[in-house]
């Protein structure tokens, strides 16, 4: 097995390295504490051609595989989990259209989604539905050339800034999951609000706004794919979407990891750098294992995926266990950090309170779990 | 506008290492990158690209591994690349290395702007842009903070000790510019692999009809008869104490100076 | 000759002859020619639209050195005044010439400058050779190196040295590509190997953690630029004589390629020099954030320093560029430096490791500062400068206090 990157994947990743490095990391405090969108940070992916890496080149994006995007992914999230998240919300508006667009739709928002001269979002979750995808009830009645939008999203990240928005709404409410259908509505458009966004835990900087539709008006032409392919619009889109969440996710990681390590060498107790103690090496050598599996998981996923073999139960398995992997990684950084580790001069406690948001996120564990377990007795039942 | 940009490969980092026998500079584990204010130069060039049209072609002289300079050069975007590299032109110093490049200049023909960072940090110099833009006749603008066009005219700002001062030339010229004249883009995947894959044409002496009187050790009037560590100033002593104690100390100290006294 | 006329390409167009400083060329029967105030500088090549001229500009090994006699020093004058870089050189130039056996001379180019001849005499130089032309009154490459070629090629020093300002950064290489001779840059030390009549010059590379030693064996004049603030003047004797050499020149405005549009002073911070300042105080990155350069500023008031600051500072844009003292800023060799909060770059140590004494507050102690302070402080500067100010005030206050 060859678990090496080629050399254009190489020549990209060092040059996005460097970029990491240069210009997000060190920014990454000041665009967390801004608590605003980070206008530069992403104007910057799409003058560097980010923010269409798996896109054809004729749609303005680069015609990469889905695992270099995902290592790019990778090394933004571990610069600047922010700029990473923006990034990761951006491709699940992106990969719908890509994947169920006509050709009319494609011309008109997928290139300039590809170019990162617009930034997408997808808006799924609601009040009402969150683990439970299929109790979507924000309705989409056909009327004339239009379908008319009522209802409300939340949580929706990229929302508010955001261009273009992938909807997953109700074509039929009496058939349920196979009622949902998908639209791509501008922002904008008459009866497209927003509401609030959500203080959270972390990430002041990545909107999570709720969405209301009231009598909004969307043509038909927006319709992504057919009345009733909603339900497997969303679940492809999730897909792609639990990748990305796992590379935030191990870049996150990997991110505390390279803070805890060098901080344990440095820090001096009992006459001794922390890190000649067998406590913190072992914590330390389960972090790296931790993360390096991780890593490993995830970019089979992805790889899978461009095979264009199945890939779902291996996404669903690198989102659970990434997204454990970060909270467990970042929660012992803080502990190597002790009392510095609490306070808000080191970055390794903001890196705690992010790693939560990857276990709920795009399916939370539980889903997560649920759609192992579902692959693994169907396969290993016997 | 044809705009050549003249680079060159240092290493990564200053901290050199001289080997105490043979006292040449230890150049293994060395990586190599483009100079830092060579890369300002490039920029330059590309923002005059996008303003007036044309090309950016970017030229090194070096050994065979300048290449990745180049290629850095080009994943900025930069449209072309030219290394020379000849053993004989080894041991150059900047009055060869000039003479060298115009004629890579002047091989390269109808060269309206030629662009150089203000000097390398390994060699400190600063004078192959000026003695540059001698060899090819054309004049000088050193220290650019800022550089635009208009009509034929380049017009740059120029950042000297205690004032600035604004310089109007006819094209074709030569620009050595100022870290601060721009913040140098970082490659874009398009050209990182564009660069990745471009040819970068390689000359030799022989190409540019380099006259070899002119260039390596027997084209240079200056030599380096030797390469030291520098001595190191020493420490004095650590003040202890107090704040006020400190202060107390710092002020006789100070005191003791009898400064003002002329 | 290195300046030869191909008859056949002139079109008596005269631009040359505007172009010559020396009044050399005259035509005749419609064609250029050189007259016996030819210098060879060059300028008539550059002016030259037709390809007439022809400056043969190679190195050449067969030069006789043995035509080359005397130590020069290009002096550098800024709004009307001799700058310090000037008298150092005389200073060190004195030395050098002394050793040889020759006499110093003092290039002096510009306009209504016949009152700065004076002190480069009292200063050290045997000769001043001083060229006045309007057109030369305000420093432009391509006049100032026409002039200075056609000077050194009829006088023939040996040695030219210039000082490493901006100014004689963008001229003394122009001049030695110009007469196709060796140039070291940024000279830190010189000196003279009598066996084989050599300049020895040393200087600093790779940001000051190599230096190097160079000689320019077969080529005339040896051409060096001297970091300022290394070298010592001598102190004025004004009853030294010397002679002055007017060279006679005129410059034609319209044959000058560049032009200068416009002059603008930088805002600086505080009233005294950098360059002579005798104390500086200087800020780094410890100071945190623009704001907190007050205290740098209000220390060197108290001492009537000069305001320094590491190219953290100036790059996080806490003060201006002018104020960077290092490898890529300035020079400075003042009796006192106070470096408050800066970490000891080995580029900013360039700048100023030749203080007389150096006091260094850093909260690091691993600050690489430590290494060549005088005496270091490993403490917070904010409660030690403006307490150290507030002391040094006292001090000044008290009538029996010595002054500062």
């Amino acid at each position: 097995m060859d678990f090496t990157f080629s050399e254009d994947q190489t020549a990209i990743l060092d040059a996005v390295r460097e970029f990491c490095e240069g210009e997000l990391a060190p920014r990454a405090k000041e665009v967390d504490e801004a608590a605003c969108w980070p206008a530069d940070n992403v104007r910057k992916l799409g003058e560097l051609d980010l923010m269409g890496i798996p896109v054809p080149e004729e749609y303005g994006g680069m015609g990469m595989d889905f695992l270099t995007w995902a290592a790019v992914g990778e090394e933004l999230s571990r610069a600047c989990t922010t700029t990473g998240a923006v990034f990761g919300a951006h491709v699940l508006c992106v990969f719908p259209i890509m994947t169920f667009g006509t050709e009319e739709q494609k011309q008109k928002y997928l290139t300039p989604l590809a170019r990162g001269e617009h930034i997408g979002a997808f808006g799924l979750t609601e009040p009402g539905a969150g683990s439970d995808a299929a109790a979507v009830s924000t309705r989409a009645q056909a009327d004339g050339d239009d379908y008319i939008l009522n209802g409300t999203k939340i949580f929706i990240s990229n929302g508010g800034e955001a261009q273009t928005y992938v909807i997953i709404a109700s074509t039929n409410p009496q058939r349920g999951v196979r009622g949902l259908s998908a639209f791509i509505v501008e922002k904008g458009t008459p009866g497209f609000e927003f509401g609030k966004d959500e203080k959270k835990m972390a990430f002041p900087s990545l909107p999570n706004r709720e969405l209301i539709f009231t009598d909004c008006r969307v043509p038909k032409a927006n319709l992504l794919g057919r009345e009733g392919s909603g339900f497997l619009v969303a679940m492809r889109t999730l897909g792609v979407g639990r990748i990305g969440m796992a590379t935030g996710a191990v870049g996150l990681a990997r991110a505390a990891l390279e803070a805890a390590v060098p901080y344990s060498r440095q820090r001096k107790q009992f006459g001794q750098p922390i890190s000649s103690f067998q406590a913190i090496q072992f914590t330390l050598a389960d972090m790296a294992t931790q993360v390096e599996a991780a890593r490993l998981l995830t970019w089979r996923a992805a790889w899978l995926k461009d095979q264009g073999r199945p890939f779902e139960k291996e996404a669903a398995m690198a989102k659970l266990f990434a997204s454990e992997v970060a909270m467990r990684v970042t929660t012992k950084a803080v502990q190597v950090f002790g009392g510095y580790g609490y306070t808000r001069e080191f970055p390794v406690e903001r890196y705690m309170r992010e790693a939560k948001l990857f276990e709920i996120v795009e399916g939370t564990s539980e889903v997560q779990r649920m759609v192992i377990a579902n692959h693994v007795i169907r396969e290993l039942g016997g | 506008m044809k705009i050549v940009v003249c680079i060159k490969q240092v290493p990564e980092s200053t901290e050199v290492r001289v080997d105490p026998e043979t006292k040449a500079l230890i150049r293994e584990g060395v990586k190599g990158i483009v100079n830092p204010v060579d890369e300002n130069a490039i920029e330059a060039g590309l923002q005059l690209r996008e303003a007036h049209g044309g090309t950016v072609t970017v030229i090194t002289m070096g050994p065979p591994q300048a290449e990745e300079a180049l290629r850095h050069a080009l994943a900025m975007g930069a449209d072309e690349a030219i290394l020379l590299t000849d053993p004989a032109s080894r041991g150059s110093d900047t009055l060869a290395t000039s003479y060298t490049l115009a004629q890579m200049v002047r091989k390269i023909g109808e060269v309206d702007l030629v662009l150089c960072g203000r000097q390398a940090v390994d060699g400190d110099t600063g004078q192959v842009g000026p003695e540059l833009a001698e060899r090819l006749g054309i004049p000088q603008v050193t220290f650019a903070i800022e550089i635009e066009v208009v009509d034929g005219k380049l017009r740059a700002r120029r950042v000297l000790d205690d004032f600035f001062e604004v310089l109007e030339v006819r094209l074709p010229a030569l620009v050595t510019v100022v870290k601060q004249i721009n913040d140098p883009r970082y490659p874009s995947m398009r050209n990182v692999l564009k660069a990745k894959r471009a040819q970068i044409a390689k000359w030799t002496l022989a190409d540019v009809e380099a006259d070899p009187t002119q260039t390596g050790f027997d084209g240079s009037p200056t030599q380096v008869i030797e390469v030291w560590p520098p001595p190191r100033r020493g420490g004095g002593r650590m003040l202890e104490g107090s704040v006020e104690e400190i202060v107390e100390q710092i002020a006789g100290a100070i005191e003791d100076m009898n400064l003002g006294a002329g | 000759m290195p300046v030869t006329i191909i008859a056949d390409n002139c079109t008596g167009c005269r631009l040359c002859l505007r172009a010559c400083p020396y009044g050399a060329i005259d035509i005749v029967d419609a064609v250029a020619r050189f007259n016996e105030k030819c210098t060879q500088c060059g300028a008539c090549a550059s002016a030259c639209k037709f390809g007439a001229i022809v400056l043969e500009a190679a190195f050449r090994r067969d030069v006789d050195v043995s035509e080359y006699r005397g130590v020069w020093v290009v002096a550098e004058h800024l709004h009307g005044e001799l700058r310090r870089g000037t008298f150092e050189l005389l200073g060190e130039g004195r030395r050098l010439a002394d050793k040889l056996g020759v006499e110093l001379g003092a290039a002096l180019l510009g306009d209504a400058i016949g009152g700065l001849t004076a002190p480069l005499i009292a200063h050290g130089a045997d000769r001043a050779f001083i060229a006045q032309d309007p057109v030369l009154a305000h420093f432009r490459t391509g006049p100032h190196t026409d002039v200075l070629a056609g000077m050194i090629n009829r006088y023939k020093p040996e040695i030219v040295l210039i000082s490493a300002t901006p100014q004689g950064r963008d001229l003394a290489p122009r001049v030695a590509a110009r007469l196709s001779t060796g140039l070291t840059a940024d000279c830190t030390g010189l000196d003279i190997d009598q066996a084989e009549r050599l300049l020895v010059q040393t200087r600093p590379a790779f940001g000051g953690n190599l230096m190097a030693t160079i000689v320019c064996r077969h080529a005339r004049p040896q051409m060096a630029t001297v970091r300022p603030g290394v070298m010592k003047p001598l102190a004025p004797d004004p009853s030294r004589t010397g002679e002055v050499v007017e060279i006679p020149v005129r410059l034609d405005e319209m044959s000058v390629v560049a032009k200068v549009v416009e002059v603008v002073q930088q805002g600086t911070d505080g009233r005294v020099n950098l360059q002579d300042a005798e104390v500086i105080v200087a800020g780094g990155r410890g100071l945190g954030k623009a704001e907190n350069f007050s205290l740098i500023r209000e220390l060197a008031e108290v001492l009537g320093a000069a305001v320094g600051a590491s190219r953290a500072a100036v790059d996080a844009g806490w003060i201006p560029a002018y104020h960077q003292v290092g490898q890529t800023g300035r020079t400075v060799q003042p009796k006192l430096y106070i470096a408050c909060g800066i970490s000891g770059a080995v580029q900013h140590l360039a700048g100023m490791s030749s203080s007389d004494v150096i006091i260094a507050i850093n909260k690091d102690p691993s600050a690489p500062i430590f290494g060549v302070a005088t005496y270091g402080i490993v403490g917070d500067l904010f409660e030690i400068v403006p307490a150290l100010t507030k002391r040094l005030k006292q001090a000044r206050s008290h009538p029996a206090a010595p002054t500062l």
